[in-house]
């Protein structure tokens, strides 16, 4: 591959490798960035919440593609670790009294050990049985959730309700707009984070281990480590994510985090993008819009041209929607250096 | 020791019923390396089918063999032109089709017929020859024509070139395309074989639950449960292990007192996958040696 | 009019370009090897025959055109692929395998006349039959795909690198059986082989690729002799 002594071809390799930037995926990023921030003042309270939904399940997507697209493992599940990222801001906050900002990192931290748990019999299990498995969970939460015995916490069917946040220092904007600036940085420090990770050597073991388990094993991986602490990681992803959405709805009820939930998820993770950060974005954005748009094609079966929506996504963007902006970009600019 | 007997029969009667749906799956994997997940859906649409020609004055039987023949036509058509264009593309893509398939199918059952529960015959006879105390006839005859058509795919997939070529097309499709096999038709012929069994499941279970857009969801998890459990690769396996779930999740439901039939669902799969973490290719499944 | 002939042959894997137009013929009942180092594009070579990868250039086959067309017809004219890695069913038994491939044959009579003697000429397969093929060596698994070509009554048969992880004395026996089979079936063989001295032995024409063009062709026993083949390919 070149000369690997020559800072130029290290350069190279880095870029390819996204370990780091260039200067126009720079400029991308701060315009990107520019937008998002002053996207609340052109839009309407509700379509601010409608774009913090986005961001937060933009986060629990990620958390899925942690698991599934950079290290190969699957899961039907997540909705579990939501809801229990969910639970675990909503029982701080009332009848804890923790201020809202503290139940975040808590909510992860107690989402990091869940999910390090699941990830330990999950080992065992490859593809259709792990499908299964995570499956059984999803199906299992709404249940677990209602369980009488514990729905002295847990508020039993009827959930508990929370109390929307003010902004701070009252400074003069709506709670929903707060609300979504607070979760834009929230989202801020985890993509970094995950960005972070994923282009180190972490992130290369766990490449190697979804590509050949048993030749990053004879390297020296401990693949079974690696393996259960990403689900511990893509649980913590999932799990400040259910914490946010909490405060964003001010409402937590067990129905709602249920299967359709995590295959949602799915969704969001292969239509925005396998194996990619910025995907992770436009999975958010697919998951709380798409479902809108298909009922207003057809009020009588909605659903029916939401699968659709599926399938022809699946036709014209294979790699998602990332990596169908990749292509494009790609062959504009190979356009301009040939023409 | 009554209730046990009886609990156990009328599991084994739903397990019938998983255990069609269990060897519908086990088709389309022997023939396609996936899971298809829409099946659920499409027997459902297969019995609404049914339950039209059947209101059109088309006799039981005609109408029986009809929706098998139009369910095979349309799995076929299902695989040749909306998941051929995404074959190839990843497991992953593959299973956002299902789902989307899986949202189509339900959303325009329910726009066609509603969603108002509908009744659905039983061909079988009100009683049986020899009074049998713990099964009625319906829940015997689904047993019977589970058992049936599990002969029928086995001598199938065993005896037949067809049912060979298909397995080699599913395990090897570079090898299959070098002996002459036409690979894409072979999964076709998958799919519609898995919908003409899926449609037979339905037809089953409708008059024990009813007739109606969603009725087929939980039948089909326990069917791939059972098809896990058993043994993804063999169809025998598959369908023993519908028995089993079907036996299993009657006498959960029955016995562990704190779960109401709420919870029956989760705790039938904790168990299932209980079971497959000690044993990770299912009951009866065989590991496939790998070469690295 | 020669069985096979190849005109300007191009292949490309995705956008890189492999072969970069090949021209040869081979005749009717004939042995012709294909020696290179790796990733000269032998291989690639056998599977643009087969319509496996993308390709411009013309190839005829008994005079009719089969480049464009779709590998599981392309082998419907009479074309068997021993591919590499062998291509085993794994899960299928010997058996199995073998009768694989006859798929497309209509004589009944003939497939187990055929079956019958790829036993002879491979007992140890017989002795295996029901075995689950994935747990055959790798010298076994080799004849089974060999023996899996022949059950076609192909009229060309190719070969990609049978000798690969063979030991010696395995590899020199089943070439061997591949020159007695070339003249007792009259099958004709295009061998691609990394392996020049044992290829060349059995072969009537021989080529030289690198980096996809045909750089030196011959006689096969010309070739051997070849001062600048001996030192690179033959080690003496």
């Amino acid at each position: 591959m070149g000369d690997q002594s020559k800072p130029e071809t290290r350069e190279l390799a880095a870029l390819a490798s996204g370990a780091r930037l260039s200067r126009r995926q720079v400029v991308g990023l701060v315009a990107a960035l520019a937008a998002a921030l002053v996207l609340p003042w052109f839009l309407s309270d509700y379509r601010t919440f409608q774009f913090t939904l986005a961001i937060i399940y933009a986060i629990a997507v990620l958390g899925l593609n942690i698991l599934i697209g950079y290290n190969g493992q699957f899961s039907l599940g997540h909705a579990a670790f939501y809801a229990v990222g969910a639970y675990t801001a909503a029982i701080l906050m009332d009848p804890g009294g923790v201020a809202y900002y503290w139940t975040i990192p808590a909510a992860g931290a107690v989402c990091l050990v869940v999910g390090f748990l699941f990830g330990l019999p999950a080992l065992r299990l490859e593809g259709l049985y792990l499908a299964l498995a995570t499956f059984a969970l999803s199906v299992a939460t709404p249940q677990l959730l209602k369980y009488d015995a514990i729905s002295k916490w847990t508020g039993g069917v009827q959930g508990v309700a929370i109390i929307k946040p003010d902004p701070p220092f009252d400074l003069p904007i709506s709670q929903d707009r707060w609300l979504y600036y607070f979760t834009l940085v929230v989202m801020l420090v985890m993509f970094v984070g995950a960005w972070n990770l994923l282009r180190g050597r972490t992130g290369r073991a766990l490449k190697a281990i979804r590509d050949n388990p048993i030749a990053a094993s004879a390297m020296g991986v401990n693949t079974a480590l690696y393996k259960s602490l990403t689900f511990g990681v893509s649980a913590l992803y999932t799990g400040i994510a259910g914490a946010l959405g909490a405060i964003a709805i001010q409402f937590v009820a067990p129905d709602s985090f249920n299967l359709f939930l995590s295959i949602s998820f799915l969704v969001g993770v292969v239509i925005g993008g396998l194996a990619s950060i910025p995907g992770a974005v436009f999975g958010g954005v697919v998951i709380v819009f798409i479902p809108n748009l298909a009922e207003q094609v057809s009020k009588a079966a909605p659903w029916a041209i939401y699968g659709i929506f599926l399938i022809l996504f699946m036709y014209f963007m294979p790699t998602g929607i990332w990596g169908f902006i990749r292509m494009l970009y790609a062959r504009f600019t190979r356009g301009r250096r040939a023409g | 020791m009554d209730l046990f007997l009886q609990q156990t029969f009328a599991g084994l009667a739903f397990g019938g019923v998983y255990a069609c749906v269990a060897l519908a799956v086990v088709m389309i994997y022997q023939a396609t390396d996936h899971l298809n997940f829409a099946q659920g859906e499409m027997a459902m649409f297969s019995t609404y089918i049914a339950y039209t020609l059947l209101h059109h004055g088309v006799p039981y039987w005609w109408t029986f063999l009809l929706t098998m023949a139009i369910s095979f036509a349309g799995g076929v058509l299902v695989e040749r032109i909306i998941l051929r264009p995404v074959e190839g593309t990843g497991v992953l893509n593959e299973v956002i089709v299902f789902i989307g398939l899986i949202a189509i199918f339900n959303s325009t059952a329910g726009w066609i017929w509603e969603y108002t529960i509908k009744p659905f015959p039983s061909p079988f006879p009100k009683e049986t020859l020899i009074p049998f105390k713990f099964i009625g006839p319906h829940d015997l005859g689904v047993i019977g024509v589970t058992l049936l058509v599990l002969a029928a795919v086995f001598l199938f997939f065993r005896f037949t070139p067809v049912g060979l070529a298909m397995r080699a097309a599913a395990q090897n499709p570079d090898s299959a395309r070098l002996v002459g096999i036409r690979v894409g038709w072979m999964l076709a012929l998958g799919w519609g074989l898995a919908a003409a069994i899926g449609s037979v499941a339905g037809m089953m279970v409708a008059p024990i639950v009813f007739l109606e857009p969603n009725m087929m969801a939980g039948i089909l998890l326990y069917g791939f449960a059972g098809a896990l459990l058993g043994g993804i690769s063999n169809p025998v396996g598959a369908v023993a292990g519908g028995f089993m779930v079907g036996v299993l999740e009657n006498l959960v439901g029955t016995y562990v007192p704190f779960i109401g039939s709420q919870l029956k669902l989760s705790v039938a799969l904790v168990l299932i996958v209980a079971v497959l973490v000690f044993r990770p290719s299912g009951l009866f499944g065989y590991v496939v040696v790998k070469r690295v | 009019m020669a069985l096979l002939e190849v005109a300007n042959l191009e292949a490309f894997y995705g956008q890189t370009q492999v072969l970069r137009g090949l021209s040869f013929k081979l005749e009717e009942g004939s042995v012709t090897t294909i020696l290179g180092a790796n990733g000269a594009g032998k291989t690639t070579t056998l599977r643009a025959i087969c319509g496996m990868v993308r390709t411009a250039g013309e190839v005829r086959f008994g005079g009719e055109r089969i480049a464009s067309r779709a590998t599981e017809s392309i082998v419907r004219y009479g074309i068997a692929h021993v591919p590499e890695g062998r291509g085993t069913f794994v899960r299928l038994s010997a058996e199995q395998n073998l009768r694989l491939g006859a798929y497309t044959r209509r004589d009944a009579s003939g497939v187990e006349e055929d079956l019958e003697r790829v036993f002879r000429y491979f007992p140890r397969l017989k002795e295996r039959r029901r075995q689950q093929a994935g747990t055959l060596s790798g010298g076994e698994q080799q004849m089974l795909a060999v023996g899996r070509a022949l059950m076609m009554r192909p009229k060309l048969m190719l070969l990609d690198e049978p000798s690969f992880g063979l030991a010696p004395l395995l590899t020199e026996e089943l070439f061997r059986i591949l020159g007695t089979i070339s003249r007792e079936r009259q099958v004709s063989m295009l061998v691609v082989e990394q392996n020049a001295s044992l290829a060349l032995g059995i072969a009537d024409d021989a080529y030289l690729l690198e980096t996809g063009r045909i750089v030196m062709s011959g006689k096969a026993r010309d070739i051997g002799k070849d001062e600048t083949v001996r030192k690179a390919y033959l080690g003496y």
